[in-house]
């Protein structure tokens, strides 16, 4: 690992000038980001503008070919040990969930745990019943991913990443797939989790939940950051005239 | 069909085994038709052949004499007068507990491995796939522990048939997944040499590499370096089938959602760990079906063995039925449908037996995802 500067103040994700491409398609421009340690920023923007690839970026799902990425203090490189190091401490929520199938709700929180961070199963478990309590679906630890709701899905996948102990969680749409009835508990969950100090970064298009928890609120375009504001300043007084066009679209739902 | 619109706790249905047919069988002109007319090929048929294998069929007999009635049904007094041979091939009878021995460890490990609920299933699978290999082949072939030699081409019969067909099965799925693994690669080196050993092999008939393990190899290989002629057999059949079993393993592999590889490199899996908790035991569990297909197929093909000369059931069965001692007029009939009968018996045993899994075995069925 570089120490290149004192923990306490180092931001915990930096991206400078990061440009990604799929095949001749320029899907990020030139962004550049850092977040601190317990910051929650929220990014937003119309569809295909690049919020996904940017996440999936900072776990290195997607690779970025020019600017630099630093997480945790290690940089993204093609280091595939150190990339997994990092993966250990970023969480990842999807849109789809993305629960393992074939291993029970216990099973799929205890696996990384026990295979990556080598714990042992009694205290992985212990552990594991822990956030599934958080959650709220302690009791349906037994069942398979199959067999729950949407949003039970979603809330045990958001325990089998908490599991890890992540120091970073990353939310891509965690709603968008949940019936409107699910999407107030997962919310919760989230907000909960925010309360609690964790570092986050949500792609969402939920601005109540947005105003609530969000320190900054990130608008992005046609792969650029168009415009990062605290969420009082971002509602109520947008600077670009792209982010008042969005914001007028989605508020009026 | 007239369904009742009055709700009832169970779907309303015929009662009784005439109900059963006139729903089933008769429900209409053309499956009359059809009933009858399969009726009458089964009558056609299966009298005959049962008068020919059981009813006039002569169980019991020293010689051929036995057997050399006009009328005649099916000579089983030969297979029993050749029974053991059928079984060992020509492994000398006084080492025959040897392969007994193999039989019966195998026998056992195989049924504790495939009875659900038995305990210790990692260590008796690492037993059978590690240590049972080695103790079957110092068994058979001796040399060791004060036991004769055996040469490997005494063993025959329905002895090797087993061994060709076990090694096949047991070897083709770890390399068959390797090589679909392989051919999924991003290093290049290591795609295009799957991709290459998967399409040869695939391109060419068993029989053919069975034939150049037999006689090309040992052109090639410097004198001294020529090992066991079933030794190499075993490697043609275990890689054939490999590559077989590397494509079904590939289709299993692509019905796996990319969002489980993502769900499992974002935890900080690795690559082998990712593979080996989430991705295979998906691919495999869809696949399964066809992997069991590829097994039987492959238990059926072990019988090309005999065309390079060796003496496994067929190849044994085909010896007898030349032998004079036993020519009669049934002879050849009586042999075939008896390898029929035990191939067909082993064949249906894999495929009720994976049919009874696919049932029975508990797991998630839905995806994870709803959309
Ligand atoms: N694997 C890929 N190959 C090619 N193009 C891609 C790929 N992934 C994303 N893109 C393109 O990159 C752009 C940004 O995609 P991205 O998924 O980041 O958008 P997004 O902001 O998350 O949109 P959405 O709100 O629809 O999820 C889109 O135009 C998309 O078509
Ligand atoms: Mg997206």
């Amino acid at each position: 690992m570089t120490a290149n500067a004192d923990p306490a103040t180092a931001p915990l994700i930096e991206l400078s000038h990061v440009s990604k491409w799929f095949g001749n398609f320029q899907a990020l421009k030139d962004v550049s980001l850092t977040v601190q340690t317990g910051e929650r920023i929220v990014i937003c923007g119309p569809s295909g503008s690049g919020k996904s690839t940017l996440i999936r970026c900072i776990n290195r799902l997607e690779e970025h070919q020019a600017g630099t990425i630093r997480v945790n203090g290690v940089e993204l490189t093609h280091n595939l040990k150190r990339i997994d190091e990092v993966r250990r401490d970023v969480g990842m929520v999807f849109q789809q969930f993305n629960l393992f199938p074939h291993l029970t709700v216990l099973e799929n929180c205890t696996l990384a745990p026990i295979w990556v961070r080598k714990m042992p199963k009694a205290a992985a478990e212990k552990a594991a019943m822990e956030y599934l309590d958080r959650v709220h679906i302690a009791d349906q630890a037994k069942k398979y991913p199959g067999q729950l709701s949407g949003g039970q899905q979603q809330r045990a996948a958001i325990a089998r990443s908490l599991c890890m102990t992540p120091k970073i969680m990353l939310f891509d749409e965690p709603t968008s797939a949940l019936d409107p009835e699910m999407i107030a508990e997962v919310l919760e969950v989230m907000v909960d989790l925010a309360e609690g100090g964790m570092t986050m970064i949500c792609v969402t298009h939920e601005m109540a939940f947005a105003r609530k928890v969000a320190d900054c609120i990130i608008f992005m375009a046609d792969g650029e950051i168009v415009e990062r504001a605290p969420p009082s300043a971002f509602f109520e007084n947008p600077r670009e005239e792209r982010t008042k066009k969005f914001l007028s679209q989605i508020l009026e739902h | 069909m007239a369904r009742t619109s009055t709700v009832s706790a169970k779907p309303p249905r015929g009662a009784g085994p005439i109900a059963w047919m006139r729903d089933n069988l008769f429900s209409s002109p053309f499956n009359t038709a059809l009933t009858l007319a399969a009726l009458g090929l089964l009558w056609i048929t299966v009298p005959p052949f049962i008068n020919w294998a059981f009813i006039n069929a002569v169980w019991s007999g020293e010689t051929r004499d036995v057997c050399m009635a006009p009328e005649t049904g099916a000579c089983w007094a030969y297979i029993a007068a050749r029974f053991d041979q059928i079984v060992y091939g020509f492994y000398e009878k006084a080492e025959r507990w040897r392969a007994d021995a193999v039989f019966i460890i195998g026998a056992i490990g195989i049924f504790w491995l495939a009875t659900p609920g038995l305990r210790a299933k990692r260590a008796i699978g690492a037993f059978m796939l590690i240590a049972y290999p080695v103790i079957s082949y110092v068994l058979l072939s001796g040399g060791l522990f004060g036991l004769d030699v055996v040469p490997s081409a005494k063993w025959g019969g329905l002895l090797l048939t087993l061994i060709v067909a076990v090694t096949g099965i047991v070897a083709s799925l770890p390399l068959g997944i390797l090589l679909a693994l392989g051919r999924r690669s991003k290093l290049p080196v290591v795609r295009i040499l799957c991709i290459g050993f998967i399409e040869f092999v695939r391109g060419v008939p068993l029989i053919t590499i069975l034939f150049m393990a037999s006689n090309l190899l040992p052109l090639f290989l410097p004198e001294g370096l020529v090992f066991d002629k079933l030794l190499r057999a075993l490697v043609a059949v275990a890689l054939f089938s490999a590559a077989y079993m590397a494509e079904v393993v590939r289709g299993g592999l692509q019905a796996v959602p990319q969002g489980q590889y993502e769900a499992a490199a974002s935890l900080g899996l690795g690559y082998w760990r990712m593979m080996g908790l989430i991705i295979l035991p998906q691919a495999l569990k869809t696949v399964m079906p066809s992997i069991v297909n590829t097994f039987i197929g492959l238990f059926k093909d072990t019988s090309l063995v005999s065309i390079i000369g060796f003496s496994d059931l067929l190849g044994i069965i085909q010896k007898g039925n030349a032998d004079p001692e036993w020519s009669t007029p049934v002879t050849a009939t009586t042999g075939y449908l008896f390898a029929a009968a035990i191939f067909w018996a082993f064949c249906f045993s894999m495929s009720r037996y994976s049919a009874w899994l696919e049932r029975n075995v508990a797991g998630g069925k839905a995806g994870a995802g709803k959309t």
